[in-house]
């Protein structure tokens, strides 16, 4: 890990707020808030946690990112960008035919993408069989996954759980993205979890709820989790979705499909947040 | 390929399974990326010996088929070579998405071993009753699928999957007692039948696979005395099938029977159908379950309900001659 440098951090989340909103703009249409939800996360993993090289994506001692919540794809796509991955400019063919930026991330066709996810749950093991394999080579490296509020219906992810739990994988770090939305409605209303943190605990993880907004407050929830031995971390994030899109944040949408004048305004304010943090 | 065919209908004195078990700890002794992984099966295929043998890469995934389907995908990531057991039905329809999706279309190769093919599953019951499991897997793009009939054939596949360029593999296995119908040393070629009989004046082919080469075999020597003879062809893999054989088959008898130990409905007489329609639409009857679930019994019992008997496809041969 990196020195934490709060303002860079600061720059680089409003960075990937703008380009998230830039990419999905691009298409007229997607997964607009479980991908704003995640650019603090997103920056403090590769503004100074993770280890990567943009020039060689399947680099093998990297650090990996499993977005098991797939349809963040956006977020992932804008920060690779930025990272200098590839040119942000070929993320803006977002959905088009022959795109190599589906909806949901896709480790064949998008340079930075660890592992194939879109059907909910299914990141959270194929993360934790990657941690095996990370450790069975004997690599010093972390694999982290972020899995949705809305996807913890989904059985597979305590099963993954349950494994690293049994298997003491204390290379990986799970983030629940606890935004309290999903599709048709809150988690509360279409099928209440109750607390994610405390099922975490209940499966024997090291456990830390912070806020998700709160670059200093992840950063140090990891340096935490790294600090772990022989042991698999979740840290819950508690999130707004759509935080920082003018448009999806009041209803905290799951999928938005703005008009152009409500495209512009959102662009316009993120672009504002940017130039206001650079000048701070 | 080289194989020295036996063909007596003598059981085996080996375990069947013991093919997985001896073969993967062989190749496990070599090629230290292998990585086996079980769904608290592994006292059912002798494969407790592997975690002795190689802690850490056997790996218990517990009784969460779905999850251990992932953890394998992950692991094949990571640049290793991933075999995975459970039982057939578990091993396809219970992980279905997650071989399709965090495998095969993620491009990672796991291999999947599947025991108690079809009836085999006996005293386990209609419950644990894989008859759908080979069309599962025939419908993944890019996959292998495999349904080896006896120890040497099946050490055999397991051998040559590694070396599979890409998909993901689905082996069916019989776990107990199976007929020897190749002897020691015999090697076979994914992807290439096995002619098993051949000759000039043949009226008909039957083109099976598993259990049922045996029950062939029976009924080519009932129809010989009978002065029919037919060709028997050992489809051992199922996908990728061997066209070639298949077209030349039906062009030089005229007549096709298919003998499957799985459901009819998308299966070997399917994808044989399939390739004969698009190339050379032949006669062909269909010898296998006939759309029906499994049930509990002795596998006798089963293979004579289910009218999985060389007398079924003595029936079906004369039937397709018949119908030329």
């Amino acid at each position: 890990m990196k020195e934490f440098n709060e303002k860079s951090l600061q720059v680089l989340t409003a960075e990937i707020r703008l380009e998230t909103l830039k990419i999905i703009r691009s298409r007229g249409f997607g997964h607009v808030g479980g991908s704003m939800d995640l650019a603090e996360l997103m920056a403090v993993l590769y503004g100074c946690v993770m280890n990567y090289d943009p020039k060689n994506p399947r680099w093998e001692d990297r650090d990996w990112l499993v977005l098991s919540k797939g349809h963040a794809g956006p977020v992932a796509y804008a920060t690779y960008g930025l990272m200098g991955f590839y040119p942000l400019e070929e993320a803006y063919t977002l959905n088009q035919p022959g795109t190599k930026f589906p909806s949901h991330t896709d480790r064949k066709l998008t340079p930075g993408v660890d592992l194939t996810t879109g059907s909910l749950g299914q990141g959270v093991s194929t993360a934790t069989g990657a941690a095996v394999g990370n450790r069975l080579d004997g690599r010093d490296n972390h694999v982290f996954c972020v899995i949705g509020d809305g996807e913890a219906d989904e059985g597979q992810v305590w099963e993954g759980l349950h494994f690293a739990y049994a298997h003491k994988l204390d290379n990986i770090i799970y983030f629940f993205d606890n935004n309290g939305y999903q599709l048709d409605g809150t988690t509360a209303a279409i099928l209440d979890h109750g607390s994610l943190t405390r099922k975490a605990e209940g499966f024997g993880l090291y456990t830390q709820e912070v806020d998700g907004h709160d670059l200093k407050a992840i950063y140090d929830a990891i340096r935490n989790a790294y600090a772990k031995k022989g042991v698999p971390s979740c840290i819950v994030l508690n999130t707004c979705k759509g935080k920082g899109a003018t448009f999806a944040e009041p209803k905290h949408d799951h999928s938005s499909q703005p008009n152009e004048a409500q495209w512009a305004e959102a662009i316009a304010a993120a672009e504002q947040a940017l130039e206001e943090i650079k000048n701070s | 390929m080289s194989v020295k065919l036996i063909g007596k209908h003598e059981k085996d004195s080996r375990a069947c399974r013991d093919a997985v078990a001896l073969t993967l700890k062989d190749m496990m002794g070599k090629d230290e990326s292998i990585v086996y992984i079980d769904c608290d099966l592994m006292g059912c295929i002798n494969t407790k010996q592997l975690v002795a043998a190689y802690p850490g890469r056997a790996l218990q995934a517990g009784i969460a088929e779905g999850n251990a389907a992932g953890v394998a995908a992950g692991l094949s990531a990571t640049g290793k070579t991933v075999f995975l057991h459970s039982f057939g039905t578990f091993s396809s329809r219970r992980i279905y998405d997650q071989i399709y999706m965090s495998a095969a279309y993620a491009g990672l190769p796991v291999h999947v071993l599947g025991s108690d093919a079809g009836v085999t599953a006996a005293f386990n019951g209609g419950t644990h009753m894989p008859l759908e499991d080979a069309a599962m897997y025939l419908s993944i793009p890019e996959a292998t699928v495999c349904d080896p009939c006896d120890y040497e054939q099946l050490a055999s596949v397991v051998r040559q999957l590694p070396g599979l360029d890409k998909g993901v593999t689905f082996t069916r296995f019989v776990r107990k007692d199976v007929i020897r119908v190749y002897d020691e040393g015999s090697e076979f070629e994914i992807g290439k039948g096995v002619v098993l009989h051949e000759s000039e004046g043949d009226a008909a082919t039957i083109i099976t696979s598993g259990i049922m080469v045996d029950e062939a075999l029976k009924a080519y020597e009932q129809l010989k005395e009978e002065g029919i003879t037919v060709r028997v062809i050992d489809m051992f893999t199922w996908k990728p099938l061997d066209e070639e054989l298949v077209i030349k088959a039906a062009k030089e008898t005229g007549a096709i029977v298919t003998a499957e130990n799985h459901n009819t409905v998308c299966g070997l007489g399917s994808v044989v159908a399939n390739c004969l329609a698009k190339n050379c639409p032949t006669v062909q009857e269909f010898v296998g379950v006939n759309d029906q679930f499994g049930q509990v019994g002795p596998q006798a019992f089963l293979m004579d309900t289910y009218g999985l008997r060389a007398a079924n496809i003595v029936a079906a041969v004369k039937k397709a001659i018949d119908r030329k």
